[in-house]
């Protein structure tokens, strides 16, 4: 079995279950019961500059509704964030405003660049004096989302993205701890 | 009133004044300088204007064209006011003490395109950093680290 399915879909605990008379007993390493847990409750922060906005609180409601995947309390404030999903255009005065959130989440923090506008500046790339091409000239980005604005599935597709690459050790933050460790 | 009758008004305000029906409003070019005594006219006259909805700019590379929109909610009639402005030194009396609202809106125009306006209370920038050089909305505008040109 590929890893990454491994990881993904089919199997509910990362170890393995030896049975024992009345019980068994897990075998697993302490590292991917973190990633595990981290993954399945990932808060985001309340953010949004502009139109993905709408379409992430629409991701939020009943229809589309993120809490299956864990992602369900939306925290007001960066300190009890663990991800900071970026819906919207971010401005040369809005950029300072960003670092700061981000500086102000706890560590492990990861962050979701949603549509055009967090991606590169989007429809605002050309002739203009006030647009940021890029969220990544700012913060590090974890996940990138195309669409202008993404539909609610390519946000939910990113949220589980997220959550495999953490399951897999593979966000920025985990790699560095390793090379620190 | 119809629009012969308003031209009819504003030429015995404003004799200098010449008209343009082709949009959707009734457009009236006037200078610079008789721009204040026609729109206290306007406001407190007969025609009732006490709704400014729109006041703009427009950088036509040789001037600026100050647009004024105005209403009157009593009669439901709008009218386009223009003043022509020279690139150099745009200069323009204030309409914030006519319209309250003039005011954020001059300061809005006054940090786009840099027109400056007499007599207004606070002529500030409005969004842009206090320390933002040039004037972004003008033709003219050159930002060689923010704007990526097409």
């Amino acid at each position: 079995m590929e890893l990454k399915e491994k990881i993904a879909g089919n199997e509910p605990f990362p170890g393995i279950v030896h049975d024992t008379p009345g019980g068994g007993i897990v075998v697993s390493t302490f590292d991917s019961i973190i990633n595990w847990a981290r993954s399945n409750s990932l808060w985001p922060l309340s953010f949004a500059t502009s139109c993905c906005g709408i379409e992430m609180m629409s991701t939020a409601s009943a229809k589309y509704d993120f809490s299956r995947f864990g992602f369900e309390v939306a925290r007001a404030s960066p300190r009890q964030a663990d991800v900071i999903i970026i819906a919207g255009t971010i401005v040369n005065k809005m950029a300072p405003v960003l670092k700061r959130l981000y500086d102000q989440m706890a560590d492990p923090k990861y962050v979701i660049a949603m549509g055009a506008c967090a991606i590169s500046g989007g429809p605002f790339f050309y002739n203009t004096y006030s647009v940021v091409k890029g969220a990544d000239h700012i913060i590090p980005v974890d996940v990138y989302i195309p669409g202008c604005p993404p539909r609610p599935e390519a946000l939910l597709h990113s949220l589980i993205s997220l959550q495999e690459k953490i399951k897999l050790g593979m966000t920025r933050e985990q790699i560095r701890g390793e090379f620190k460790g | 009133m119809t629009n012969e009758e308003i031209k009819e008004y504003i030429t015995t305000l404003a004799p200098a004044a010449t008209f343009d029906e082709t949009g959707e409003w009734l457009n009236i070019m006037v200078t610079a300088e008789e721009l204040k005594p026609l729109m206290l006219a306007l406001r407190n006259g007969k025609m009732q204007m006490n709704y400014l909805f729109c006041l703009t700019c427009v950088d036509f590379k040789t001037h600026l064209t100050m647009v004024y929109h105005l209403s009157a909610t009593s009669h439901r009639q709008s009218i386009v006011i223009k003043a022509n402005l020279n690139l150099e030194q745009p200069v323009i009396e204030t309409v914030c003490d006519i319209w309250r609202t003039a005011e954020f809106l001059e300061r809005e125009v006054f940090e786009m395109f840099g027109v400056h306006f007499t007599n207004h209370p606070d002529l500030r920038k409005l969004i842009l950093e206090d320390d933002f050089k040039g004037y972004p909305l003008r033709k003219d505008f050159e930002d060689p680290i923010n704007m990526i040109k097409l």
